[in-house]
């Protein structure tokens, strides 16, 4: 079997000075196989554009090892350049230049043929949309517009794999399912994809698998179905005034009692940190589909049992639930990479979706 | 909108590489991408086009009609101090390349060109042509203005020549520092700070009035800064006076030591930018 196109090895990077250092990647492992499209998928701060920034050669690792399309990163970081694309955060064009310009200078930065440049650069404007921009510079873009620039500018020379760092982070809903559309064509033409976002929805449109990123490392992965079988597409979540009718009622569903923040009523916390809120025990939490059958089902089936929930509401999962579900806490959450958390244990072992599942 | 469709594969025509990269190959297309750049976005930026063309003939007219009655050099105010408006406009424009390079530095187009495989130092490279072709133009424009209010050059044709090099070589220099120091720090605000010692230095030479008119202490610096022998080419290639404001005799020991400064400080400070460039990696 041949070596996947990407493989890392137990990743370490700490920024900081060296007396005081901060520790953002504690031993990474992440593998992308030819033709494949994986999600790096946590909270901000855990790790994912530092992993990134190392398998795109902008970083050297404090220790372990990264290759790409079986070169080292750091030494032969000019032939892994050669295969690769990415498009970060921050959309890397300029603005003082139009959509044509901007693509054309890329398409010789990416020593394509001169004559090939002004082709493939007037197809990739129609086939992400841009040819009507095209010749405007690009600060009258829209920040959709922009990213589909960007995201052009990182296929003219055909890269066997992109990286694409939170693609879709700070867009509108509707240019985020544009971005989708573009980025499933990408894949669809040919180019593993290497992901990272922060958003569960994203992860199980594109990825074919996901590894979830804690506090510097992977601590799970695996399909998006396993994670979306495991977390559930929404739960409907019920508040009772009692433990004890809490417990009544999961009994009916044959469900445990949960207390996690986020549970029905609860302000749910940005950060993200575990706690003890007030609904803790109280809370009931059922994965659902969300159709009116179903939660009618749910209710008329607590009430059948003699108890009466004080408040409920239907909530889409979101990345607390995924960690949750797969690690039995929450994400760690860093604020910065350069303010960190204190070290309160580490994360659970690296476990797969089916073995946390079980 | 409609699903969109990538070029086919074969339509693009371009087969991905196999071969091993040689550093180096492509340096020549880099360079003269990344100078297209550079050019059009000096073009594009119309605040600092304003400022490069409107700020020189402010402080021209500044110079000769307010501050020049009251200032004797022995001669028409306005042919002593044009030489050194000249370098005090170009040195202003030429420091602003720190800006440039810092946003550059700071903006995640260079995270794509170090992904790339480009050579990513010819994107300095870009700035510095730039900035040189930039500030020559608007030290035409000075000199047009000075013209107008009475400056007349009193020089051949390679003297004219002699002093345009000298001017392009003062941009150059002053281009490096900016571009080290562009590379180097972490705010568009230290990177114009570059600007403002430039918009001073000058006037700590003999631009503007001969250093033996300043205290001694003063005037020890002033009369061996860097500034002072460059001015001293420039006019005495221009008008022929020296800073006395009177007839200069042989400049070939100023124009040689205008030239040595100029020429240390591109290889001091584009070598530290380069070193800097290779070294800095963004947290």
């Amino acid at each position: 079997m041949s070596p996947p196109l990407v493989q890392a090895v137990g990743l370490r990077k700490a920024f900081g000075s060296p007396r005081r250092p901060v520790p953002v990647l504690d031993g990474v492992d992440v593998t992308l196989a030819e033709g494949e499209v994986l999600a790096l998928l946590g909270p901000n701060g855990a790790g994912k554009t530092t992993t990134v920034r190392i398998l795109t050669t902008l970083l050297r690792p404090d220790g372990g090892t990264a290759t790409v399309a079986g070169h080292d990163v750091v030494r032969d970081a000019p032939r892994v350049r050669e295969v690769i694309s990415l498009t970060g955060q921050y959309a890397a064009v300029d603005e003082k230049q139009t959509g044509r310009e901007n693509l054309a200078m890329m398409g010789r930065l990416a020593h394509l043929p001169r004559r090939a440049v002004r082709g493939r650069v007037a197809d990739l404007l129609d086939a992400f949309d841009l040819a009507d921009a095209a010749d405007r510079r690009v600060d009258t873009y829209s920040g959709g517009m922009r990213r589909r620039l960007d995201l052009a500018a990182g296929l003219l020379a055909r890269p066997r794999v992109m990286f694409l760092d939170e693609p879709t982070t700070g867009l509108d809903p509707r240019s985020r399912q544009t971005m989708w559309e573009v980025v499933r064509q990408v894949v669809a033409d040919g180019t593993s994809l290497f992901l990272t976002t922060q958003y569960l929805e994203e992860a199980d449109q594109l990825a074919d698998r996901v590894a979830l990123v804690d506090d510097g490392r992977v601590v799970a992965e695996g399909a998006p179905s396993g994670l979306k079988r495991r977390v559930g597409d929404a739960a409907v979540e019920l508040t009772f005034a009692a433990a004890d009718d809490a417990r009544r009622a999961a009994g009916a569903l044959d469900l445990p009692v949960t207390g996690e923040p986020g549970a029905a009523g609860e302000a749910r916390r940005p950060d993200g940190a575990s706690g003890e809120g007030p609904a803790a025990g109280r809370a009931l939490r059922v994965p659902t589909d969300g159709s009116v059958a179903h939660v009618r089902d749910v209710l008329a089936a607590i009430v059948a049992a003699g108890v009466e929930p004080e408040r409920w509401e239907v909530r889409e999962p979101t990345l607390d639930d995924v960690f949750l579900a797969l690690t039995g806490h929450t994400a760690r959450t860093r604020g910065r990479a350069d303010d960190p958390a204190p070290a309160d244990g580490r994360a659970a072992d690296r476990a797969t979706v089916e073995e946390v599942a079980a | 909108m409609s699903a969109p469709t990538l070029p086919a594969p074969s339509a693009a025509g371009l087969p991905r590489p196999t071969a091993a990269p040689r550093p180096g190959r492509h340096l020549l297309t880099d360079t003269s991408a990344m100078v297209g750049r550079s050019l059009r976005l000096v073009r594009r930026d119309p605040d600092e086009l304003l400022l490069a063309f409107v700020l020189p003939v402010m402080i021209m007219l500044l110079f000769v009609y307010v501050f020049g009655g009251a200032i004797a050099v022995g001669t028409e105010y306005v042919t002593y101090a044009t030489p050194g408006i000249i370098l005090l406009c170009a040195g202003y424009g030429a420091s602003n390349t720190a800006i440039a390079v810092e946003q550059d530095m700071s903006g995640g187009i260079m995270d794509r060109f170090r992904s790339m495989p480009v050579a990513s130092a010819t994107v300095l490279v870009g700035h510095v042509v730039a900035s040189v072709v930039k500030n020559l133009v608007t030290t035409a424009v000075v000199l047009g203005v000075a013209y107008a209010i009475g400056f007349r050059a009193d020089a051949s044709p390679l003297e004219w020549l002699g002093a345009v090099g000298t001017i392009a070589a003062y941009v150059l220099a002053i281009t490096c520092v900016a571009t080290c120091i562009g590379v180097l720090v972490r705010s568009p605000a230290a990177a114009g700070g570059f600007g403002f010692v430039m918009l001073f230095l000058p006037y700590v030479s003999s631009a503007f009035v001969p250093p033996e008119t300043m205290p001694s202490w003063l005037r020890g610096f002033a009369e061996n800064q860097p500034l002072t022998p460059i001015i001293e080419t420039v006019r005495g290639l221009l008008v022929g006076l020296g800073p006395d404001g009177a007839p200069v005799g042989d400049l070939g020991p100023t124009a040689a030591l205008a030239l040595g400064w100029c020429a240390g400080i591109v290889v001091v400070f584009l070598g530290a930018a380069a070193w800097a460039f290779a070294r800095r990696r963004r947290g």
